[in-house]
Formats: structure tokens, C-alpha cells, sequence
């Protein structure tokens, strides 16, 4: 078989189970994908021992009723915690650590027999939408149209590249305000991020844990929905998972959508928004039309106030969590001139330790917590998150079944470009992605068609809470409809 | 709202961060611009209005309040920048 690294997870599932192929020869072809494709800053913690091992642990129990995913070879976001594997969020202030356990997620992805294949790039603290604020360097998008060399979005960019380039079989990402969906659609993958609730948060580093959510990033929605099915779960030591059976998501996917009611929201047709987003936007709404579907305008009155919100929620919750790397438990600390006490052991450790924007936003949260201004900022950003989630649930008490949205406001911009901007300018690209956080509900962003330059876009469809098996249906006949195909050429 | 420069000061003491005092112009610049996106939240009418507290109805899962952990003093300790005689060392704290 040639190509190993192409397939599918449900193709590979199939051709090991059938014998056609070992996880061995799968893990091996990835790896050797991988070494090749250094240039795309991928992949920054390679971990081939710990691959070899479990593949073939997984060849030796293969059988018709292995586990889900038996011999699979992923990529982990450099979030998750995996024991003995360094575990840095990207961050400089994590240098060297290497965690004495095993994310739930991970976990519960190699009880199923995945294979980890390394560690994958990211934003600083999943901080960003361009994988430009990793201590590693930039992750770079395997598209490429011209000269310059694109962003695969962020923050789960590593994840969405070594997806796109075929380095690996799937990968896990995680989403706080958009951080699998945006850079999905920039590579012209799938990327769910479940309800939440849905995944497990203990053993990912947090960010802002009330909009903090995991998820696959595939290459496709039969995909996304094997490796959901096996991330998802209640799991005692996050309060906040829910308690509730995981469906098989996969068995959800039937393609009959008939009788389905699609909400188009009119507060998402931004002024200045390319003809392209429009078209592509259109084109699905008939195509989910088309098959059976009953599409609807819809209003999200709220929706112009979900990015504000989210920039004070986000960075309040940030500048509480990240008050935990102070340079005593674990990562790094900072050398200290004679005199020096543990506030100078603090604060020099943090500013050597943390990055630009996460500096930025940790001070932002400081600022908003802080005496005088928690009402004035963070009561009400909490008030407004509170209409965006009324909001969605009206026109879901309204029959909506699932809301179709553009997945970003472009398509993949070049590295660097963004270096001059305000960071607002940034923060817009996950306008209508952060909504979906703010509320708990899952989204899933589907990659639909190409711009004039040839680049990737994508669709996203948001669901009603738990209802991820439905959502996967719409979005698997969205893909049926959509067929898109296009890989990016190698070049790296 | 408009951030000086001894705001920022004052927000990076607070948040732990040494800035260097010729930062502290821009860094209150940033803050500037952003904490002007985030005042169009004033626009919203949200009388009567909870803060969102939990964005899934759920309520917290009790137990019973008993040690379910411990003993791991070395995997603890295990990352530790200084670790000395089984306790995190830090630059010395009361006089």
C-alpha cells in the first residue's frame, strides 16, 4: 500500500483490521513524513520511541474488535499534558517540564490504541490566531499560492498543519475562542469542538476554563467523529465534564437531513466581508437546502458584543490561571541578582518566561479584576455572555436545528503580515467563532471551497448543546455536498 | 478610557511582571486600545440581568469529603526548579 500517511482514520481502521496493513508500517510512514517536513515547524516535540511501542502494542491485540482506534497514529497539541513528554503550551515558562501524568483526553485516546506519533505547535498558551506567539517558532500552513509563506491559523496551528500535510492521521486541538475551527478552515480540514462539558479539561493546560474545550482536527467528518467519540466523557476530576453517555458519533452519520431547519443569522454578514465568504456562505446554505433541509433567517441580536465580551472573560480567567507559573513548582526561574526576593523571583520570571501577547492579556485580566473595574468589566462581560447564550437558545426553542456561519472573515493570510496591526485587528478573526464559546455549544467548521488565490475556506455549523451526533450529520452531508477535494502540493 | 503610564506600572506590579519603565508607554497604549473595543460592552442594555456563572445548567457533583490522593512527594517535587530535602526552595521570604 503506498501513501500510508493519506489515509483516513476510518480507511486505516479498516485496512488494519483486514490485515492489509500493520500500525508499524502506518507509524513508521508517518514518521518519515514527519522528519520530512521540518520546515513546516510542525511537529516540535517528536516522541518515534513512545510510537514504535504503542504500535506494536496495538498490532499485537489487533483484531475485528480492537478498540476505536487500534494502531491510529495522532498528533497531540503541546496543551496536553503527556507523562514524561514535554508539555510546554509553547511557552518558554515550561521549559523542561515534563509532566508526571496523563491528560484525561490522551488518556482515554490510547486506551482506545492511538498512537502518539509527538507533540504539536501552537499559539503561546493557546493565545493567538496565527501560531505566531509560540516559543517554538511559527508553524507555517502547508498551502501555499505564492512566494510568501502562510499562517495555519491558530492556536491549534500545528495541529491543523501536520493534519493538512498528511504528517499524521488526526489530531487533537483544543478551542477557547475559535482555536480549532479557524485554523481548520485556513488548511482545508474538519475541526468539532464539542459542547462544553462534552471533554475532559483535567491534564490541559488552562487558558480560561469556563470557554476551554478539546477536540479532533481531521481530515474528514467520519473522522472527526470516530475521534470524538473517543475524547469525550465524564471524568471525576473535572467538575465541569457532564455526566452523560457519549453516543457513538459515527453511527450518526446517515447524510438524511430531511425535514432539518438551518438558521442563517443576518448578524453575520459583515460589512466589507469578501464576495467569496458570501458566495461560499450561500452556495451551502443551498446546498443544505438541496438536500432537504429547511433554511431559515435567523437573528442573534448580540452576536457584535460576543468579541468584547470574550476580551475581558478570556483574559480575566487567563490572568487567574496563568498566576500558577511563579517559577516554584515547575518551569522556569529566573536567575536572581544578589538581594533579590520572591517578588523579584516573580516578576522576573514571568517576564522572561512569558511571551508578548500572553504578558498582554494576563495584565488585560489583571486590569479587569482588579478594584474598582471588576463591575464595571467583568460583571458585565459576564452579563452580555449571558444575552449571547439567550440568544442562541431562542431560536433553538424556535426549531432551529443547527446554525450555518462562514468559519473565518478570510482565508489564510501570510506570516507576519499581522506584525504592524493593532492586536484588535487579530482578535477579528475569530468573530464568528467566539459566539460558540460564549454559549457552550458545539461547532464544527467544514472546509467547502477555494478563493480566487486557491486557498482553503470554510463553513461552520453550530449545534444545539449535546447534540454533537447531529451537528456531525449535517456537516457529513454538507461535506458530501461540497466535495471538496484539494490537497495542498508538497513543497516542504 | 485612556491607560497611563503609571496604570500599567501599577497593572504589571499587580500581575507579577517585570516591565522595564521605557515599556511602559506602549504597553499602556495596548491596553488603551484594547480596553476601548471591549467599552462598546457599555452600549448593551443588561438590566435585570444575571452574570453568567455556568454557561451549562449543570449543577456541581458533590462527594464525600475524604482524601482521595496524596503520597506522590517525590512526582510532585519532580519538576521542581529548586527542590531541596523534599520541599520547594525559594529565595528566603521573613526576615
Amino acid at each position: 500500500m503506498t501513501d500510508l500517511t493519506k489515509l483516513k482514520i476510518a480507511e486505516a481502521r479498516d485496512a488494519l483490521r483486514k490485515g492489509d496493513v500493520t500500525s508499524v508500517e502506518l507509524t513508521e510512514a508517518c514518521l518519515s513524513a514527519i522528519d520530512a517536513a521540518d520546515a513546516l515547524g510542525a511537529f516540535v516535540h517528536k516522541t518515534p520511541e513512545i510510537a514504535l511501542e504503542q504500535a506494536k502494542a496495538a498490532d499485537a491485540r489487533n483484531s475485528a474488535d480492537a478498540p476505536a482506534l487500534n494502531g491510529i497514529p495522532l498528533g497531540i497539541k503541546d496543551l496536553f499534558c503527556t507523562k514524561g513528554v514535554p508539555s510546554q503550551a509553547a511557552s518558554g515558562i515550561l521549559e523542561g517540564f515534563r509532566p508526571e501524568y496523563e491528560s484525561t483526553v490522551t488518556s482515554q485516546l490510547f486506551a482506545d490504541g492511538a498512537v502518539m506519533l509527538g507533540k504539536l505547535n501552537m499559539d503561546e498558551f493557546a493565545m493567538g490566531s496565527s501560531n505566531e506567539t509560540s516559543v517554538y517558532g511559527n508553524a507555517v500552513n502547508p498551502w501555499k499560492v505564492d512566494d510568501r509563506q502562510l499562517t495555519p491559523g491558530g492556536s491549534s496551528g500545528g495541529s491543523a498543519s501536520a493534519v493538512a500535510a498528511d504528517l499524521c492521521l488526526g489530531a487533537t486541538g483544543t478551542d477557547t475562542g475559535g482555536s480549532i475551527r479557524q485554523p481548520a478552515a485556513f488548511t482545508g480540514i474538519t475541526g468539532i469542538k464539542p459542547t462544553y462539558g462534552r471533554c475532559s479539561r483535567w491534564g490541559i493546560v488552562a487558558f480560561a476554563s469556563s470557554l476551554d474545550q478539546a477536540g479532533p482536527m481531521t481530515k474528514d467528518v467520519r473522522d472527526a467523529a470516530i475521534m470524538l467519540t473517543s475524547m469525550c466523557g465524564h471524568d471525576p476530576k473535572d467538575s465541569t465534564s457532564a455526566d452523560l453517555a457519549v453516543p457513538d458519533f459515527e453511527a450518526a452519520l446517515t447524510g438524511d437531513i430531511k425535514g432539518k431547519t438551518i438558521g442563517i443569522p443576518k448578524e453575520y454578514r459583515m460589512e466589507g466581508s469578501p464576495t467569496e465568504i458570501e458566495k461560499l456562505w450561500s452556495d451551502g446554505a443551498d446546498m443544505l437546502r438541496d438536500a432537504g433541509a429547511k433554511v431559515v433567517d435567523i437573528s442573534l441580536p448580540h452576536t457584535k458584543y460576543a468579541l468584547p465580551a470574550y476580551y475581558v472573560i478570556a483574559p480575566a480567567e487567563a490572568s487567574s490561571n496563568l498566576a500558577r507559573y511563579d517559577g516554584v513548582r515547575f518551569g522556569h526561574r529566573a536567575s536572581l541578582e544578589a538581594g533579590d526576593g520572591i517578588t523579584e523571583m516573580y516578576e522576573k520570571t514571568r517576564a522572561e518566561g512569558f511571551g508578548h501577547e500572553v504578558q498582554r492579556r494576563v495584565m488585560v485580566g489583571t486590569y479587569v479584576l482588579s478594584a474598582g473595574f471588576y463591575d464595571a468589566y467583568y460583571n458585565r462581560a459576564r452579563k452580555v455572555r449571558a444575552l449571547i447564550k439567550r440568544d442562541f437558545d431562542q431560536v433553538f426553542a424556535d426549531g432551529v436545528d443547527a446554525i450555518l456561519t462562514p468559519a473565518t472573515p478570510s482565508a489564510a493570510f501570510g506570516l507576519g503580515e499581522m506584525a504592524e496591526a493593532d492586536p484588535i485587528q487579530m482578535y477579528l478573526n475569530d468573530v464568528f467563532t467566539v459566539t460558540v464559546n460564549l454559549a457552550g455549544l458545539p461547532g464544527i467548521s467544514v472546509p467547502t471551497g477555494l478563493d480566487a488565490q486557491g486557498l482553503p475556506l470554510g463553513l461552520q455549523l453550530i449545534g444545539r448543546p449535546w447534540e454533537e451526533g447531529d451537528l456531525l450529520n449535517i456537516a457529513y452531508r454538507l461535506e458530501q455536498s461540497a466535495g471538496f477535494v484539494a490537497k495542498p502540493s508538497q513543497w516542504w | 478610557m485612556s491607560i497611563d503610564t503609571e496604570t500599567a506600572r501599577r497593572v504589571a506590579k499587580l500581575a507579577r511582571i517585570k516591565v522595564e519603565e521605557d515599556a511602559l508607554p506602549a504597553l499602556a497604549s495596548e491596553f488603551s486600545a484594547i480596553l476601548g473595543f471591549i467599552e462598546q460592552l457599555n452600549e448593551v442594555d443588561v438590566e435585570g440581568v444575571e452574570p453568567m456563572t455556568s454557561v451549562t445548567p449543570q449543577r456541581l457533583k458533590r462527594r464525600e469529603d475524604v482524601v482521595t490522593d496524596g503520597s506522590q512527594q517525590a512526582a510532585v517535587l519532580k519538576n521542581a526548579p529548586d527542590a531541596r530535602e523534599g520541599f520547594f526552595a525559594v529565595p528566603k521570604v521573613v526576615e
